[in-house]
């Protein structure tokens, strides 16, 4: 019998909106995938074995550690990463915004994972709780901020977010 | 880190990935959610030559209330999970352990069946699973055959699973009326992989006072989840009261026989079984009395 499986394969995904068609080496993550392939640095490595949550993106909506999935299992899926966060090149997303008037950042490594899983959060949890932000964000860590900072801008960016839907 | 090289295989239906597995055998490792096989491949720790993910397979996913038992599809995620109603109403152990797995983008993609089949001794699934007394569906092109959770379980990442077998679902048997749960856990961090964990079911006399039946299920504290028999059956005819959770605090630290690591001494897990086991315990009892008086 002759071998199942390959070690390419051609994936077609909608990353922020923009449909990509790529010929991949199957071992390739998907938050290499995104970096080297798609150029979109804005998703950040650190431990790349799931536990620092910095390369959290949006499968489906959802989020998910883009270090704990490989690329062709993203084929026909959506993504989202922080650079589709923007409403465009002049206008922050509302938590972009709060992260930013409320010091929610320092060094920055963690921050597009905080954002991505906060969207996800926030969506589903329009009035949270400062205990039920601080689970949310339970699976990220931040080495800079103490995360008092994260929290209150998780905080502030819901109350812009409910403002902007009233 | 990056994954070693492999061979990736997207089967149509369970019977193709089950030729695929019966064909390959140890060389092949079914794909679920891939949140502890993934992170074995890029630290290298397991090098198989092919994976056959079974990610696009709707027949494995989906829970239901069937036989006295809520049968989750090995494929269903935590998150799914988390969020039924079914599980919720029927099976409250669950419900409250699954919100302990992981991270939420840990639990959006992990798996009930991967989690099973994976058998961190950590882990909460497992423990829940030997605490309910449920079982395992193998199946294989050579047939399919359910194994209890006891015998399912053997060590450390080891099961009674072949090569051949895949993990297609997993059973948790309804509990009777006048029987309370609980799942309490210690880590590091909310989510982490538990120090130690525990399960406890409590069934109580139709006095409401006495306990018919306890069980009680650990994790983190040795290859697999432990059942204190010992403890269980010491419980067994004593009043539901505080003195009762206390002796078996002492009971469970004698009983069992943790290691210790760069997480937590040996001592100190002993110490928090004891801790854990005699609030949940209280706990299970109390929502044992406050489910019969509904």
């Amino acid at each position: 019998m002759t071998a199942v499986g390959t070690e390419r394969r051609t994936i077609r995904v909608v990353v922020n909106g923009v449909a990509y068609e790529r010929d991949v080496e199957v071992r390739l993550l998907l938050s290499d995938f995104l970096r080297h392939e798609l150029g979109l640095t804005g998703t950040h490595v650190g431990c790349e074995h799931g536990v620092c949550g910095a390369c959290t993106v949006l499968f489906d909506g959802e989020p998910v550690r883009s270090c704990l999935l490989i690329a062709v299992q993203a084929d026909g899926h959506v993504i989202e990463t922080v650079e589709g966060l923007a409403v465009d090149e002049t206008e922050l997303h509302p938590l972009q915004r709060a992260f930013w008037e409320k010091h929610g950042l320092q060094c920055g490594y963690c921050t597009p994972g905080m954002l991505m899983v906060l969207k996800a959060f926030l969506t589903e949890h329009p009035d949270p709780t400062e205990e039920e932000v601080r689970e949310a964000i339970s699976g990220n860590l931040c080495r800079c901020t103490g995360y008092q900072k994260i929290v209150e801008a998780a905080l502030y960016a819901a109350q812009l977010m409910r403002q902007s839907r009233e | 880190m990056k994954p070693p090289r492999f061979r990736y295989y997207v089967p149509h239906s369970v019977e193709e990935a089950l030729a695929v597995l019966a064909e390959a055998a140890e060389e092949a490792k079914p794909l679920a959610g891939g949140q502890s096989l993934i992170p074995m491949l890029n630290m290298r720790l397991v090098r198989p030559s092919l994976l056959v993910d079974l990610n696009g397979l709707q027949e494995l996913s989906g829970i239901e209330l069937s036989d006295g038992a809520i049968v989750v599809r090995a494929m269903t995620r935590h998150r799914a999970v988390e969020q039924s109603p079914v599980v919720a109403e029927h099976a409250p152990l669950l419900a409250e352990a699954i919100r302990w797995v992981g991270h939420l983008p840990i639990r959006t993609r992990g798996t009930i069946g991967g989690s099973v089949a994976h058998a961190d001794p950590a882990a909460e699934l497992p423990g829940v699973l030997v605490a309910l007394e449920g079982m395992v569906q193998l199946r294989s092109q050579r047939g399919h055959r359910l194994v209890s959770a006891e015998d399912f379980f053997i060590d450390l990442l080891t099961t009674a699973a072949e090569p051949d077998e895949l993990v297609t679902e997993v059973r948790f048997p309804l509990l009777p009326a006048g029987t309370g749960t609980a799942w309490l856990e210690v880590a590091r961090r909310h989510g982490d992989y538990a120090l130690v964990g525990v399960g406890a079911v409590v069934s109580l006399a139709e006095d409401f006072t006495t306990i018919a039946e306890a069980r009680v299920s650990l994790i983190g504290v040795g290859g697999r989840p432990v059942r204190a028999r010992l403890t269980e059956s010491a419980l067994r005819g004593q009043p539901a009261a505080a003195e009762s959770w206390r002796a078996a605090a002492a009971t469970v630290r004698r009983e069992i026989d943790p290691a210790g690591d760069i997480h937590a001494s040996a001592e100190y897990r002993r110490y928090v079984a004891g801790v854990l086991t005699e609030r949940a315990l209280a706990l299970a009892a109390e929502r044992a009395q406050e489910g019969a008086r509904r």
